[in-house]
């Protein structure tokens, strides 16, 4: 009875193995073999942190994770405060309740930079599918030549331009409510609008950051592992920034 | 020692170093806190005397000290050397890991906390001096640069400070996060995780929940001071005699930052304190020779005392002009942590019952811990009763209850896991006789200076007043009865902190001369205490590690052992007692 309840100690042991690299199964090649110099925090010198070929990956995009939690946090409080205000009133000296909130009209290219900005969605994705292409990855591990690092390049770079455009898009925004005389300071709403779409902003020059580091780090860095968590978390930083647009200007347009 | 070896030690990315860092900076926060705190307590008793090289104490230098000890104690102390200096001292070893998930990140993360201390007290050397709207900055004096001495670029200087502290504190609480769930060794499943990891995680969850929204909130105000917004200030708003001109439409909320800074603020405080339940948990246990008393009810009570801590911040505001009813639901959720809370003192009893403990000055203050958890946490209830609140609320009935609760609590859990993980990191062992004088000292002073503030509170006193005696009117001769016992607080807070003194040279003595610590004092079972993790046994880099049991196993066996550390493999044990200690599979 104790053999079928618990499982045998020997099959129990045999899990804990992580690091059994031939069962005779053909597993993939793992893909951080040194392609290099040995470099700190490389795993090489610590046997215990090899538990698998994306080790290094999925720590980093967990790491992601948890920076793109506390960032949703941020702006949950500041879409808190949007509403609290927008409801926001007061009794003025006739008795009478008052809600002062005017909307702000929404400049239509921020229509077009919601497009722009979907497009770099597409391109980045394009460019973080590309560092994992088994094929080229295959290549690249045995020291083929760089095809992964020769094809993410140019949606990479696709990437960049596409963000700096909807960066640019936005200045054009504050500009055209500038010119009708909406500045920060001219009413609750304009407060929001701006407070929104520059913070938002501002992440976005973050991730444009992040993918300037990927495209220098392709060429510089030695490791493919390391080319590829670059790619991978710049990538998964911008597609939350896209999504969090998607939210944002769709509570600027429909829900002031 | 060459430049390059000081800057290589000094930058270093070893989480070791990083730990012992981030606690001299909490040791420099701790006296500089201290510090002021007894210039207050001097203050209010003495009000003729001067501050050497200043002069009279005045009004707003007593709230600026108001402001700074709160801040430099709650984020540079008890923020900083729980969570970020014992968890990097101590955690990744006791998940059998030799680093943190991203090392350069957590440097990069003690650097940053080390610029916002020195920023805070900047704030202190500016024209105006620091600010005097306290820890809790409340609008319209904090959004006004006008409102009064120190709201100008003392107020910038703080919430500078707090935004890089919150900034650090949340990368701090990422590397956390990530070396828990990524870098545990084999056999390290969730239940086999000490108390202290789960504190650690716990309160690495909430400060990446909660330091984000104080960041909105800083910036928030921030616009609101320099940027013409009116996020927290209302129309036609008076402040220090002047109206306050704004945009039409203006209708900005003081209760929207108390709403977004008690969302933060309330969760900070468990940040502070469950690291120190975990480690009560454990050093209780370890020296009882027991194991922890309902094991997964401890781990199910710290993840419920954090998510219950961020659902009662209203709790904080019920004269701030709550709707009723949201104060009666917030007394609700205020009155349910006392649940999980309450377990967790019952297993901290039902541990030790009947046990033949070995009274180390570890255990003392960790039983320390446990009554001033107790008596602090049981005027939580009272506090939590909107309507006794009413008369309460910022009495010093309400700095009692917290300065029980999480100050003096949180320092015990401090002071234990000092005594504890001393030998680990020095090689040493501190004076068991001079721990005994000073636990003995410091939990009488802390007693005798924080019960008489309920009686204080309740007679009415309110914080923040820079002066008892010679006020006008009848609140004036009810302040004036109740100096004779601030004066024995004074008394008291005095010798609580010369106590301290006994602990400072406990250290500097035991580091120069304390015996030689043998490789497991404690008889301890958790990893930190593994041969091959021991921060001075680096020659046995490469060693694997592996767990087969919980911690805190203490049975009699065959072969005689008195304990089974958690790396102890199982055909080196009684298979009968692991079952009866370990029964589920992994």
């Amino acid at each position: 009875m104790p053999a079928i309840i618990t499982p045998h100690k020997t099959d129990r042991d045999r899990k804990r193995h992580v690091e059994d690299h031939d069962n005779g199964a053909g597993r993939r090649p793992p893909t951080d073999k040194r392609t290099g110099g040995g470099g700190d925090n490389d795993g090489w010198s610590d046997g215990q942190s090899r538990r698998g070929p994306h080790e290094r990956l999925n720590r980093y995009r967990m790491g992601i994770f948890f920076a793109l939690a506390s960032d949703l946090m941020f702006f949950v409080a500041i879409v808190s405060t949007f509403f609290v205000n927008q409801s926001a009133g007061h009794i003025d000296v006739y008795n009478h309740y008052v809600n002062d909130w005017f909307p702000t009209v929404i400049p239509p290219i921020l229509w077009l930079n919601t497009a722009v900005l979907l497009i770099s969605s597409v391109t980045m994705e394009i460019a973080r599918r590309t560092m994992f292409h088994e094929n080229d990855v295959m290549d690249e591990w045995l020291g083929l030549g760089k095809p992964i690092t020769r094809r993410a390049l140019p949606w990479l770079s696709a990437t960049i331009v596409l963000g700096l455009l909807f960066l640019a898009g936005q200045w054009v925004a504050w500009k055209q409510l500038a010119m009708q005389g909406v500045f920060f300071r001219s009413s609750q709403s304009s407060h929001f609008f701006y407070l929104i779409t520059g913070v938002h902003a501002f992440h976005l020059f973050l991730g444009i950051g992040a993918l300037l580091a990927a495209f220098v780090g392709l060429y510089v860095s030695r490791q493919l592992e390391t080319r590829q968590i670059i790619v991978d978390c710049a990538g998964w930083y911008w597609h939350a920034m896209g999504l969090l647009w998607i939210f944002l200007f769709t509570l600027l347009v429909f829900f002031q | 020692m060459t430049l390059t070896s000081l800057r290589r030690r000094v930058f270093s990315t070893d989480h070791h170093v990083i730990g012992v860092e981030y606690l001299l900076l909490a040791l420099t926060a701790v006296v500089i806190g201290t510090t002021l705190s007894l210039l207050m307590r001097i203050h209010l008793v003495w009000p003729d005397w001067q501050l050497p090289l200043h002069g009279p104490i005045l009004p707003e230098d007593y709230l600026a000290m108001v402001t700074i000890h709160g801040t430099v104690m709650l984020f540079f102390v008890l923020t900083t050397a729980p969570q970020a200096g014992f968890g990097n001292l101590i955690l990744p070893a006791q998940i059998g890991s030799r680093r943190m998930a991203f090392p350069v990140l957590n440097a990069m993360s003690f650097w940053l906390t080390a610029v916002a201390l020195v920023v805070l007290l900047s704030s202190t050397f500016v024209p105006g001096g620091s600010p005097i709207s306290g820890w809790t900055a409340y609008p319209p004096l904090s959004a006004v640069a006008s409102a009064g001495p120190g709201q100008a670029m003392g107020m910038d200087l703080w919430l500078a400070s707090i935004a890089l502290f919150g900034i650090a504190a949340t990368i701090s609480s990422i590397n956390t996060l990530v070396t828990i769930i990524k870098l545990r060794c084999d056999g390290m499943t969730w239940e086999r995780m000490p108390l202290t990891v789960w504190g650690w995680f716990t309160a690495a969850l909430l400060s990446v929940i909660a330091f984000s929204v104080l960041l909105a909130a800083i910036l928030l105000l921030f616009c609101d001071r320099h940027a013409g917004t009116s996020f927290f200030l209302p129309a036609g708003d008076l402040v220090n005699g002047t109206l306050h001109v704004a945009h039409k439409g203006a209708n900005g909320s003081p209760l929207l930052w108390l709403h977004l800074f008690w969302f933060f603020g309330h969760p900070e405080v468990y940040i502070a304190i469950l690291p120190g339940f975990g480690v009560t948990s454990m050093l209780l246990a370890n020296f009882s020779f027991r194991r922890v008393f309902g094991y997964r009810i401890m781990i199910a009570t710290t993840l419920l005392i954090g998510l219950l801590g961020i659902l009662l911040w209203g709790h904080h505001m019920f004269v701030a002009g709550l709707n009723p009813f949201a104060a009666s639901a917030f007394s609700v959720t205020t009155m349910a942590i006392a649940v999980p809370a309450s377990a967790k003192v019952l297993s901290w009893i039902a541990t030790t019952w009947r046990s033949r403990p070995s009274y180390k000055t570890a255990m003392l203050f960790s039983l320390g811990f446990v009554s001033l958890f107790i008596a602090g946490g049981l005027t939580g209830p009272i506090l939590a009763q909107p309507i006794l609140d009413e008369y309460l609320h910022n009495t010093f009935f309400v700095v009692a209850h917290f300065h029980l609760i999480m100050a003096m609590a949180a320092v015990f859990g401090l002071y234990a896991a000092t005594y504890y993980w001393f030998p680990l990191m020095t090689g040493r062992m501190m004076s068991e006789r001079l721990g005994r004088w000073h636990f003995w000292l410091t939990l009488v002073g802390a007693y005798a200076t924080f019960l008489p503030m309920h009686l204080t509170g309740l007679a009415g006193e309110p914080r923040h007043y820079a002066q008892l005696a010679g006020i006008p009117n009848a609140a004036g001769v009810m302040l004036a009865r109740l100096v004779p016992l601030n004066r024995f607080i004074t008394y008291s807070a005095l010798f609580l902190a010369t106590a301290q003194l006994v602990f400072l040279w406990n250290v500097v003595r035991s580091l120069r001369r304390g015996a030689v610590a043998t490789e497991n004092p404690w008889m301890a079972t958790t990893l930190e205490w593994h041969p091959a993790l021991h921060p001075r046994h680096s020659a046995a880099m490469g060693e694997p590690i592996a767990v087969h049991r919980q911690p805190c196993q203490y049975a009699a066996t065959p072969s005689g052992e008195t304990f089974l550390p958690q790396w102890v493999p199982d055909t080196l044990a009684d298979t009968t007692t692991e079952a009866a200690f370990d029964t589920k599979p992994e």
